[in-house]
């Protein structure tokens, strides 16, 4: 329990998929404008990775692995798919994405109707399948994928849902043309990342 | 070279730069640049798999149904992107493994997606080729000017070669450690950005 407690921290905090690895920079870039908007697709993300890490991980484990295909006939050892990891990740989570939206449609169309465009832009978000390649590059269990997946989830919208509500107090302030919009958002996040650094010395 | 294809090719280095412009493909532009090293074998990637990726589009853009062109240009681009990475673990397995999960995810690198999007699915092969091309390459100023600034000042080193010499090793130089980290990389390209919109006043934001 600790030892999942641990990596569900170091996901969201140390290990900061925007402000560490820098992924999903373009929608957390685009979408930080206003707080609203940013609470949907932290949101959304947030559901996406929970359901794509365990998900990637049995596929990755049971189909791709070098002798995942074993349990078909003894005789399919040899067999290495791990080639194919990019490919059937980006094609589940895409799958995902869609099936993720239909359900939500399904049975509640108001939060379908909060995320609106931001659900199917996410099939195309690096966070979802940078959380999906790192699980296999650290060689994951299935309970800690999962936990990995709330966890990178949970610390991008944080990230994001912060960073949106910086901008929307910048629109009040005097700064240099050059610096303006984009270049400001930049050395913000800069600074955000600096912040979240704190964290990478607490031993839990 | 005739006007427009010169147009086509330097516009996304200097005027509509892919990252401090059009704001596409930071996601795994910034964690590869703190080695120089690093860098120039991601931009050869990212330009490899731009400029294929765009002359395949471009060649079947009159058979793709516009309903499923997005799962279309995703299957090119991840098949190209699987190729580049095969190469990569062949024959620089060492970078390779510095690289790490970002030649995957190049994949979802917006810019290679949408430069297929906007361009290659309108204009001929050849055009398409140069838009690629181009694309990749004002992509790559940007990371390998960042990767300078951070090997230089973070390590005192340029592709590993001592340039700087570091105070542990006798010399003067106290390297920076901030630079290779995470932020310095956000700070860099904020101050690009700032440096090139006060240079072309025209391309200021209001906000």
């Amino acid at each position: 329990m600790e030892h999942y407690l641990s990596l569900l921290f170091k996901a969201i905090f140390v290990e900061n998929m925007a402000l560490a690895f820098f992924l999903g920079m373009c929608s957390f870039l685009a979408v930080s404008r206003k707080v609203e908007t940013a609470i949907g697709l932290g949101a959304a993300v947030i559901f996406v990775l929970t359901v794509t890490a365990p998900m990637n991980y049995l596929i990755y484990t049971y189909l791709l692995q070098e002798g995942a295909l074993t349990w078909l006939s003894p005789g399919l050892a040899e067999v290495d798919l791990s080639f194919l990891t990019f490919l059937t990740f980006i094609g589940t989570i895409a799958a995902m994405v869609q099936i993720v939206e239909m359900v939500i449609d399904r049975f509640s169309p108001k939060l379908y109707n909060v995320l609106g465009v931001f659900l199917p832009l996410i099939a195309v978000n690096c966070a979802i399948l940078g959380g999906s390649l790192f699980l296999v590059e650290r060689n994951y269990t299935l309970g800690e994928s999962a936990v990995f997946g709330v966890g990178a989830g949970v610390g991008f919208a944080l990230a994001l849902i912060a960073l949106s509500a910086i901008r929307e107090k910048l629109r009040y302030s005097d700064i240099p043309g050059g610096l303006r919009g984009l270049g400001i958002t930049f050395i913000v996040t800069g600074l955000m990342a600096l912040g979240f650094m704190a964290f990478s010395g607490i031993q839990l | 070279m005739s006007a427009k294809t010169r147009k086509t090719l330097l516009e996304p280095i200097f005027t509509n730069n892919p990252i401090s412009i059009q704001v596409l493909g930071i996601c795994s532009a910034l964690a590869v640049t703190t080695r120089l090293e690093t860098a120039v074998v991601m931009s050869m990637a990212v330009i490899s798999v731009m400029t294929l990726s765009n002359l395949s589009v471009s060649l079947i853009r009159n058979f793709i149904p516009p309903s499923i062109r997005i799962i279309i240009q995703l299957t090119i681009i991840a098949s190209l992107v699987i190729v580049t990475d095969q190469i990569l673990k062949a024959f620089l397995y060492e970078i390779s493994q510095q690289l790490s999960v970002f030649v995957g995810l190049i994949i979802t690198n917006c810019i290679v997606m949408g430069r297929a999007e906007a361009f290659a699915m309108q204009n001929r092969p050849l055009a398409s080729i140069i838009d690629g091309f181009g694309n990749g390459l004002g992509y790559s100023v940007i990371l390998i000017a960042v990767a300078f600034f951070r090997e230089l000042l973070g390590v005192g080193t340029l592709f590993n070669i001592q340039v700087l010499p570091v105070v542990s090793e006798g010399g003067w130089y106290v390297p920076n450690g901030l630079m290779v980290l995470a932020p310095a990389a956000f700070f860099l390209i904020g101050l690009f950005i700032w440096a090139h919109r006060s240079l072309n006043p025209d391309l200021q934001e209001e906000e």
